[in-house]
């Protein structure tokens, strides 16, 4: 039986903005997956995003959705959450959007370990603003504004997430549904923030520039570039060597913050007031 | 630990006030102030001189079922009590001017998506870090134009302590009534100092609390104007499934670049507080009856120039005092009368001139009007005021 994806769509909205060929259409698709496959009620989910492609994305939901200021995502996030926390709030935001301007909220979400579940689309480049060099841009690809090749090193979003206290990490591909969808789920359920790193693909900005010949080349690199995070622990430092570990590499628990929260109200309103 | 309830609401306890006879600082009427509204959620970043705002706060909010969150920098803090407000919460950060420079694209996102939220901003010395720990009236401008693009604004500039509580609750009672952020200009020198300060019972508060729609989810729009021009918007998670963004939007919320709905959009933000002029704009009118010449000054210059006013009516002088307790709208018509009556207008403020050129732009001609400014981050004195108007 295929899936019913209107059901979860604002179906008034589409179609998309997203360029042939964008793979934002499998990680959304993805994204329904998972919530379905968790019952999640529409009334109870709000999915937040910030500037750029990927942020688009809660427009085409029919869910409580916000779309914010660039890189702000998680920072309004919090709020929502922290007022309702019964609900479920998820947040799409592109590489630029939440590790470039958004860094700093990145690192803070972390730390705090709200349970809120943050989905990075991973396409290396702006794309919206047409292909500028993104935090995530390998070193020596050609960017709009790093036409002789970028010279910065990039940003691991999985190290950074997991140095700074995510207590879910997990990074996979829009080639590998599959296990695309099975760590949505768990990333969506697990409680505290969770960080899932997808990476997928600009062909319309980054690939053209970067001699990829068509999408399919893009995501078929995922294939053999990407390997299993089993396999990776196995491997040599040679064998490594160009390529990407894909899986869960954190699932704990620590506490999580609106809980503490609670606690701390709950202090407060029993101790005989002072004031 | 799901034993808090949270879908009560939060700020469901019983009041925990204490009203009677206060010693307070200018920085806690504000917290109290804001609690009194029923403000229930803060976001902030510590910041000179505003902290105390955050600190009695941190203490107070828990002990009402309210959160506390003490954000990663200003940006964030503005973003989180957006994101709060349209949770359902009232919701309040305060800060000092670098910390407001950073929040201003946010506020702009309240302003276009009409997000009700109280922003503080105890000004200092600037620019940049500038004088942390002393009085300016430097962000009279940034208030009014911090954002980019064009929207209305609501600025309160209370002068005491007194003063800054109620003026804080009105400050929540107008951001919810017309659903926009409204900015709530003190100054070092309230913010820290000391003066009594009656707390009434929770009771005796008018609070304005936000309409909630009417209608079935199914034929609703998040964005519909109504007569008032201000639309309902429900809470997120009451069923109704809305879309908030930041991009010009029609009546359902979504983007649009169709020039009449953006137009129109831009238009109506305006409208909406211009409708609602009388209800936003207050001034006290001091000894102004017979004045021939008229003082126009707001915030902690204003307890100077009411000190100058009163030794100056002792020497004979007919000096009245216009003090902006609304600096956002400006009050035009007030100031342009005044100026066909007096003979001279004097606008005494802690910065290089700010509010003065307003002031200069609607006399427009009718009467002289005269400077009195202070930057060396000392108080403006009555003397300094005197001294201007003997020279007339």
């Amino acid at each position: 039986m295929t899936f019913n994806y209107q059901q979860y769509l604002r179906n008034d909205n589409l179609p998309h903005i997203w360029c042939p060929g964008c793979s934002h259409g499998i990680v959304t698709k993805g994204i329904l997956r998972a919530v379905d496959s968790l019952g999640w009620q529409k009334d109870d989910m709000c999915f937040v995003s910030g500037i750029g492609c990927a942020s688009r994305l809660p427009g085409y939901i029919d869910a409580n959705t916000l779309h914010t200021t660039h890189g702000r995502a998680l920072a309004f996030a919090t709020g929502v959450k922290m007022v309702k926390s019964n609900m479920h709030v998820v947040i799409v935001s592109g590489d630029g959007d939440s590790l470039a301007i958004g860094g700093n909220h990145f690192l803070h979400s972390c730390r705090r370990n709200i349970d809120m579940t943050l989905i990075i689309f991973n396409n290396n480049i702006y794309g919206m603003t047409g292909g500028q060099t993104s935090p995530t841009t390998p070193f020596g690809a050609t960017t709009t504004t790093q036409p002789y090749g970028n010279i910065e090193n990039s940003i691991d979003a999985v190290n950074l997430a997991m140095a700074a206290g995510a207590t879910f990490v997990a990074r996979t591909t829009a080639y590998h549904v599959t296990q695309m969808d099975k760590i949505f789920a768990q990333a969506l359920a697990h409680k505290g923030f969770s960080v899932v790193d997808v990476m997928c693909d600009c062909w319309t900005a980054y690939g053209r520039r970067n001699s990829f010949k068509s999408q399919v080349d893009m995501l078929e690199r995922y294939k053999d570039n990407t390997v299993r995070l089993e396999k990776w622990n196995k491997m040599s430092e040679e064998e490594r060597a160009g390529k990407t570990p894909i899986g869960v590499f954190l699932d704990v628990q620590r506490p999580e913050y609106c809980e503490e929260q609670h606690k701390v109200i709950e202090r407060a309103m029993s101790a005989p007031s002072e004031h | 630990m799901q034993a808090f309830d949270n879908s009560r609401g939060i700020g469901a306890r019983k009041a925990n006030f204490t009203p009677g006879l206060k010693l307070m600082s200018g920085n806690d009427a504000i917290a109290e102030g804001a609690l009194y509204a029923g403000c229930r959620f803060y976001a902030g970043y510590p910041i000179t001189p505003s902290s105390e705002v955050a600190e009695t706060l941190a203490k107070r909010l828990p002990e009402l079922g309210g959160y506390f969150l003490q954000m990663e920098d200003e940006i964030a803090s503005m973003a989180a009590i957006l994101g709060a407000s349209l949770a359902g919460a009232k919701v309040m950060t305060a800060t000092s001017g670098p910390g407001f420079s950073l929040k201003q694209e946010n506020i702009g996102y309240g302003c276009i998506a009409e997000i009700p939220c109280v922003i503080v901003n105890v000004m200092r010395g600037g620019p940049s870090t500038g004088v942390p720990t002393k009085p300016s009236q430097g962000d009279v401008m940034q208030a009014r134009w911090g954002t980019h693009g064009d929207h209305p604004i609501v600025v309160f500039t209370p002068d005491s302590i007194e003063e800054l509580f109620w003026e804080t609750v009105r400050a929540f009672n107008i951001a919810e009534r017309y659903r926009t952020p409204v900015i709530l200009l003190a100054d070092e020198i309230i913010g820290h100092m000391r003066e009594r300060l009656f707390l009434p019972k929770p009771a005796t508060v008018n609070v304005q609390n936000r309409r909630r729609p009417r209608r079935d989810a199914g034929d609703y729009s998040a964005y519909q104007v109504p007569r008032s021009l201000v639309p309902v918007i429900p809470d997120y998670g009451e069923g109704y499934r809305f879309h908030v963004t930041g991009l010009a939007h029609d009546e359902t919320g979504f983007p649009t670049n169709d020039p009449a709905v953006i137009e129109d959009q831009i238009l109506r933000l305006h409208r909406k507080i211009d409708m609602g002029f009388n209800d936003i704009v207050k001034w006290e009118a001091y000894d102004l009856e017979d004045a021939e010449i008229v003082l126009v000054s707001y915030g902690s210059s204003a307890r100077a120039a009411r000190a100058a006013v009163t030794r100056l009516r002792a020497s004979g002088k007919k000096v009245g005092l216009f003090r902006l307790k609304t600096m956002w709208p400006f009050p035009e018509q007030q100031i342009r009368k005044l100026a066909k009556q007096a003979k001279a207008i004097v606008v005494p403020e802690m910065n290089m001139g700010q509010i003065v050129l307003e002031v200069e732009r609607l006399a427009g001609g009718a009467c002289p009007v005269i400077a009195v400014n202070r930057v060396d981050t000392e108080m403006l004195s009555p003397k300094q005021i005197i001294k201007a108007v003997k020279e007339l």
